[in-house]
């Protein structure tokens, strides 16, 4: 579906972190077994803000602070999800997933698998990427392809208001695990939300946000609306269609291949380290599926394998941009 | 030798002086944050600084410490230099990790300080590391692992404590107990009304002191330190203490009330230690207004130079990842900074 149709319906304009905030107002009301967790989510209202005002509609059960033990709630959340309950999990930082790896790869990404399908997996962790802030290594790391390439975990990445409320609804339904990956750059950015209670935005299905003839780039988090914004620019002289995929896995492979069919030409965006990554996944399939569309050598914008670093003019010199995608386009258009 | 030795006359004045220093950094670093001047997030150690300077003040000048990203207190007690650290709040080249730090990841191997860490609990098993260095060389150091009461909680702080137990190893861990993780407040983390008594599960000495009081905390290291260079392993100080300011600055505290603060304020460690040694006739009020007016200027003075030093050069954005830098690097940088079609080419 494209994102036009989807802003068919009724909608509002809200940041992304209404949206998210709302979503998970929605699925607390709808289903009791719901309830979110995390460090400081409750009286605090998150360190971003994104629950606040969730602890007073809902009560302590229901919005409940953890101490600061990610390896132990991550692991009771997959334990809890597998006995009956739908936890919803704030990692206040994706960096701090270091310290529950084991409990992500090792329990929650293999618990339906090894039981050999008998225990489902309705944990929906939600967590902030990105750099940006000036926030340093510590609290900037964009790591989606970590989750995204665990068997048995799924994992989206909002670029817009509407689809971080539809996918953070898609993911607390989903009987599987899902990580939410929220670039902290774009909370406050907004756009129209369609206000459903019951629209979601299906794990698995990418949007064209913007329609194009000469060159697909395939966008992800805060460099779903900078493209955009450089397709714009260049309108006129070169015709850029723009695609969120959304969803990083499952991946909607056939929207990005029909698009590369039609343009030829194909730039990925994403954040995350060059390489070994969500880059490489995305032309992967392209090169073998649409091998013989393609008339120009691929494009990747990410950050170098490098840290984020500290200091300003540093962290804007490693971090991608519009100028970055602008440039991809502009090697190969 | 000693830092600085707390029984002595002078000793105490340079406890004073440093505890004076830290409390004058943090002020100005919250002002300039507040002006917008310093990126990231900044969390101060007002309030705190009996606890840092306490136990520094019991440590030798090549002991190690591990700090917290509550770190700037840790680093001035350690005798780091505020104008490098000020310069790398500011991310400037000349800051302590040239601008690649910040705030919550200073750091001087060189003096002892192994780093604030922007990852709460990850200080514990760096002093358990660094006191594994020194036993298995045989030197006589002692290493310290700040943490918490939030860090309490977390999974590899016990399996730090837990090695440095298993092992014997010179060791101390100094639980800085300010009553919040974020906006948490410590009963809601825990289940105990002394954060020591986890000592107990590793068998080793845990004990609780007021941290508000430096000689208390100097106290309890000392000893601390005594039994790790002799040979019988780590101990766990507990300080009881207090953060005048919220979480980070720009908190707006809606976890707890000015009157909580105000009880705690009316313990000040710097104003108790100062009216003792005013007591003990060591020190006029007219000296310490003095000391205070000097080390405020130089704080000052570090502003100004993190304000006019400059930033670092783009290219150290791919510099020290490795030590053997890898092409890698240099071919994406080329296309990051868009001067070149190292990844593609021109293939027109
Ligand atoms: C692994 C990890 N989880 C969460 C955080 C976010 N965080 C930073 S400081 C902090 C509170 C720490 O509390 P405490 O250990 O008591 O130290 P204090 O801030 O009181 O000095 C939290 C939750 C983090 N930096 N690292």
């Amino acid at each position: 579906m494209t994102a036009q149709a989807e802003l068919e319906q009724e909608t509002e304009t809200m940041t992304v972190r209404e949206a998210i905030r709302q979503g998970l107002r929605e699925e607390l009301e709808r289903d009791e077994d719901v309830y979110v967790m995390g460090e400081d989510v409750g009286l605090f209202g998150g360190v971003l803000e994104v629950t606040s005002g969730l602890y007073e509609e809902f009560g302590e059960e229901r919005v409940r602070d953890t101490p600061i033990s990610e390896a132990g709630f991550m692991g009771a959340a997959t334990g809890a999800a597998a006995t009956g309950t739908r936890p919803v999990v704030e990692l206040m930082f994706s960096d701090f997933m270091g310290v529950s790896m084991e409990q992500i790869m090792n329990q929650m990404a293999k618990m339906h698998y090894m039981f050999g399908g008998k225990a489902e997996l309705p944990v929906t962790v939600r967590t902030t990427e990105g750099g940006g802030m000036g926030a340093a290594s510590q609290h900037s790391g964009t790591v989606h392809t970590w989750i995204a390439h665990f068997p048995g975990l799924k994992a989206v990445a909002p670029g817009t208001a509407a689809s971080a409320k539809g996918l953070t609804k898609a993911a607390i339904r989903s009987d599987d695990p899902v990580f939410v990956f929220e670039n902290k750059m774009i909370y406050e950015q907004s756009g129209e939300v369609p206000t459903d209670e019951d629209y979601t935005v299906p794990l698995g299905e990418a949007a064209v946000e913007r329609e194009g003839e000469d060159v697909t780039v395939v966008a992800t988090q805060r460099l779903v609306g900078e493209s955009l914004g450089v397709a714009d620019s260049l309108e006129g002289d070169v015709s850029v269609e723009v695609i969120d995929p959304r969803s990083l896995y499952p991946l909607d492979t056939d929207t990005i291949v029909e698009s590369v069919e039609k343009t030829g030409r194909l730039v990925v965006a994403d954040e995350s380290p060059l390489s070994y990554g969500t880059h490489a996944e995305i032309i992967a399939r392209v090169q073998e599926e649409a091998f013989f569309s393609l008339d120009a050598p691929i494009q990747r914008v990410g950050t170098p394998d490098t840290h984020m670093p500290f200091s300003p003019p540093l962290e804007q010199e490693v971090l991608p941009g519009d100028d970055d995608v602008r440039a991809a386009i502009e090697r190969i258009a | 030798m000693a830092n600085f030795d707390i029984e002595t006359a002078d000793g105490r004045r340079e406890a004073l002086r440093r505890m004076v220093t830290i409390r004058a950094f943090d002020e100005e670093a919250g002002n300039r944050f507040a002006d917008g001047e310093i990126p990231g997030f900044v969390h101060l150690y007002i309030g705190e600084e009996a606890v840092g300077v306490g136990t520094c003040a019991s440590l030798d000048s090549d002991d190690y410490i591990a700090s917290t990203h509550r770190g700037h207190g840790h680093c001035i007690a350690k005798g780091l230099d505020p104008k490098y650290m000020m310069a790398e709040l500011y991310g400037k080249a000349e800051g302590y990790c040239n601008g690649k730090g910040g705030s919550m990841h200073i750091a001087d191997v060189d003096a002892g300080m192994l780093g604030a860490n922007g990852i709460v609990g990850a200080g514990p098993p760096m002093a358990t590391g660094a006191a594994l260095s020194i036993d298995y060389q045989d030197r006589d150091q002692v290493a310290v692992g700040f943490l918490g009461d939030g860090a309490v909680a977390q999974g590899q702080v016990h399996e730090a404590i837990n090695l440095a137990s298993t092992w014997d190893l010179p060791a101390i861990f100094v639980v800085e107990n300010n009553h919040y993780g974020e906006g948490t407040p410590v009963e809601k983390q825990h289940n105990l009304e002394n954060l020591s008594d986890t000592a107990q599960a590793y068998d080793i000495p845990g004990v609780t002191v007021d941290g508000m009081d430096i000689t208390a905390v100097a106290e309890a290291v000392a000893e601390a330190r005594e039994r790790a260079r002799a040979g019988d392993g780590p101990t766990m100080v507990e300080a009881q203490t207090y953060r005048y300011r919220g979480h980070y600055e720009g908190d707006e505290e809606p976890y707890r009330d000015d009157e909580e603060v105000e009880r705690w304020r009316e313990q000040d460690p710097i104003e108790s230690f100062k009216d003792r040694l005013i007591e003990r006739g060591e020190l006029t009020q007219e000296e310490f207004d003095d000391l205070r007016a000097e080390i405020e200027a130089s704080i000052d003075d570090a502003v100004e130079y993190a304000q006019e030093t400059d930033y670092p050069e783009l290219s150290a954005a791919y510099e020290d990842m490795f030590v053997e830098q890898p092409p890698e690097l240099e071919r994406f940088a080329n296309v990051a900074r868009t001067d070149g079609g190292a990844n593609g080419g021109d293939h027109r």
